[in-house]
């Protein structure tokens, strides 16, 4: 399948300092369609019908999503679009909104019509924060020109929050934590964000390029998009590819494209061993695997893909992942906190072949405790590459 | 800046961030003005906020950006995550590291530079990379390294000399390091 180009449609080809530009391709039409065309429920009808599922990895359907938030009786309410991208590997949020500001500002408008909020919160990271100004620029012009602010009988307006460094905001009860200016410390759910969120109030988080699919779809119509992709994941996805390969850089394939069209005919990699999908959290796929499909069903995450080639030790690669977690953890709950240190530990003896069967048997019993009992998705994701690790690249530790 | 100046500049940012309930942005202005969170600021912040110390230690020990301790006016942070350890980080951080004689975490004599280690920075196409204040550099080489670093020493003085520098940081930071 070759490269579709939606949500990266505008990418390169506008200014993305200038609203004219992204106005002369149709911007804003969706926005201008849904407020005078339908009404909150007929924009979650259309996203629900086209099966969007969230693109920050957990593959979460996005119109439900929605929908839940307008099941509470609870009037304010807040939308907010997830820019703390920090999983390792991923980049293409920094790519969409370097490109394209606006696109995204749209679908927070259109996910604020829909849900019935007034206010919109876009969390960037702090290691993105010369990306600013851009969205700033972007905010205000969309302001200008009457797509923010006062609108009909209400108001909606957008602003800009920088976290300060810390992986575990981009999960999403840490991510509102916070913005409340708090530590980043997961919540426990339930109540999910869509009854309790923001300031206690109901919430909808979606990642960036989820929200830049949007106005695709109220534009072009849910029937458009589902076309797109496989039976349980629609539309496109975009890819961040990195390591061991020719041409680095951002792809945006159909949902269902073969890993190995990916990595080896787009991206170029020669003598590649392994590859990890979704990131540090993500699976470690071997070569023989390679044509396993790209979609929610199978294997994705955020779309971040790391490429080893045969020179690579795995458990070097594997090492890496678990000491980021380990620094990253944020400390609330036992199994993550401890496990990812011990792990750590463990894979430091292995890759100074000090390791014994023992350390093998400890890793997988400590990888289930805490897929099982870790509050949060960091501490259920971080043993992913480890376990993977052991099935397919146990020869690699030597004991 | 006296010490009365700098509390009457803290309280009217404080109006304006508390309109906003936004306290993560005040505490990085502060940051910013300063150069680090002391003892001091920290209980400045729990006053004007109203929130115990504690509170307000709990979240400057928590972020990364956030420092306890005096950093370096420029602050260089090298990515270490997968990506760029792929790409050869380590040579970054030993190019810096001889070019300072400094190490992680360390800053250099004359209080100009900081180095940290970081988690993935997002520039994962440009491995290796690293974020000099807020300015990205990636596919980083030895030379390139040095040539930055070269750049930002220029930076440094013209903008001490010309523009009077931020005489205020730069008392600020006197203020700091004779301590």
């Amino acid at each position: 399948m070759p490269e579709r180009r939606i949500v990266l449609e505008n990418c390169g080809v506008i200014d993305p300092g200038d609203i004219n530009t992204y106005l002369s391709r149709d911007g804003f039409r969706a926005l201008e369609k849904a407020r005078k065309h339908m009404t909150p429920q007929q924009v979650i009808n259309e996203v629900k019908r086209s099966g969007l599922r969230g693109r920050g990895g957990a593959g979460f359907p996005t119109g439900l999503k929605w929908e839940l938030c307008t099941k509470s009786p609870e009037k304010e309410r807040f939308v907010i679009c997830n820019a703390d991208e920090g999983e390792v590997g991923t980049f293409k949020d920094r790519y969409i909104i370097q490109n394209d500001p606006f696109g995204i500002i749209e679908g927070i408008g259109l996910a604020g019509y829909a849900i019935g909020a007034r206010k919109g919160y876009i969390y960037l990271r702090a290691e993105y924060h010369y990306l600013r100004d851009l969205l700033e620029n972007a905010i205000e012009q969309a302001k200008t020109k009457g797509f923010l602010g006062e609108i009909n009988d209400g108001s909606f307006g957008i602003e800009v929050r920088e976290g300060a460094g810390a992986y575990i905001c981009g999960e999403e009860s840490a991510l509102m934590e916070s913005i409340e200016g708090k530590r980043g410390e997961a919540r426990y759910r339930p109540p999910f964000p869509p009854e309790h969120g923001l300031w206690q109030k109901p919430t909808t988080i979606n990642n960036v390029e989820t929200l830049a699919n949007i106005p695709h779809i109220i534009f072009k119509g849910a029937d458009w998009f589902s076309q797109i992709g496989t039976q349980q994941s629609k539309g496109t996805k975009v890819f961040s590819i990195s390591g061991d390969v020719e041409k680095p850089g951002i792809y945006e394939l159909p949902m269902g494209t073969p890993l190995r069209e990916l990595v080896e005919e787009l991206s170029q990699a020669k003598d590649l061993k392994a590859v990890q999908v979704g990131g540090a959290s993500g699976r470690l796929i071997p070569e023989e695997k390679l044509d396993t499909p790209l979609a929610f069903e199978t294997v994705l995450g955020a779309g971040a893909i790391i490429v080893f080639s045969k020179d690579r030790s795995i458990i070097q690669v594997v090492r890496r992942n678990i000491e980021f977690f380990a620094e990253e953890s944020c400390g609330k709950c036992v199994p993550c906190r401890e496990g990812t240190q011990v792990m750590s530990d463990i894979l430091r003896r292995f890759s100074l072949g000090q390791g014994n069967k023992e350390d093998l048997t400890v890793l997988e019993e400590l990888s289930n405790a805490m897929m099982l009992a870790s509050l949060c998705g960091l501490g259920q994701a971080a043993p992913n590459s480890v376990l993977d690790s052991l099935i397919y690249f146990r020869s690699e530790y030597d004991t | 800046m006296s010490d009365e100046n700098l509390s009457l500049e803290l309280e009217k940012l404080c109006v304006h961030y508390k309109r906003h309930d936004d306290l993560l942005s005040f505490i990085k202005k502060v940051h910013e003005k300063c150069g680090y969170l002391s003892p001091e600021n920290i209980k400045n912040v729990a006053s004007l906020w109203n929130i115990s110390v504690g509170e307000i230690y709990g979240l400057t020990t928590f972020y990364s950006f956030f420092s306890t301790r005096p950093l370096g006016q420029n602050v260089i942070r090298v990515c270490r995550s997968t990506p760029c350890y792929l790409e050869n980080c380590d040579v970054v951080v030993e190019t810096i590291e001889k070019k300072f004689n400094i190490r992680p975490g360390g800053v250099t004599e004359d209080g100009k530079f900081s180095l940290q280690l970081i988690s993935c920075i997002g520039a994962c196409d440009q491995a290796p990379a690293m974020l000099i204040n807020d300015e990205l550099y990636g596919n980083l080489t030895t030379r390139k390294v040095e040539a930055i670093l070269k750049d930002y020493e220029k930076r440094q003085a013209n903008s001490f000399n010309m523009r009077g520098c931020d005489a205020r940081k730069a008392d600020c930071f006197r203020k700091l390091w004779s301590h």
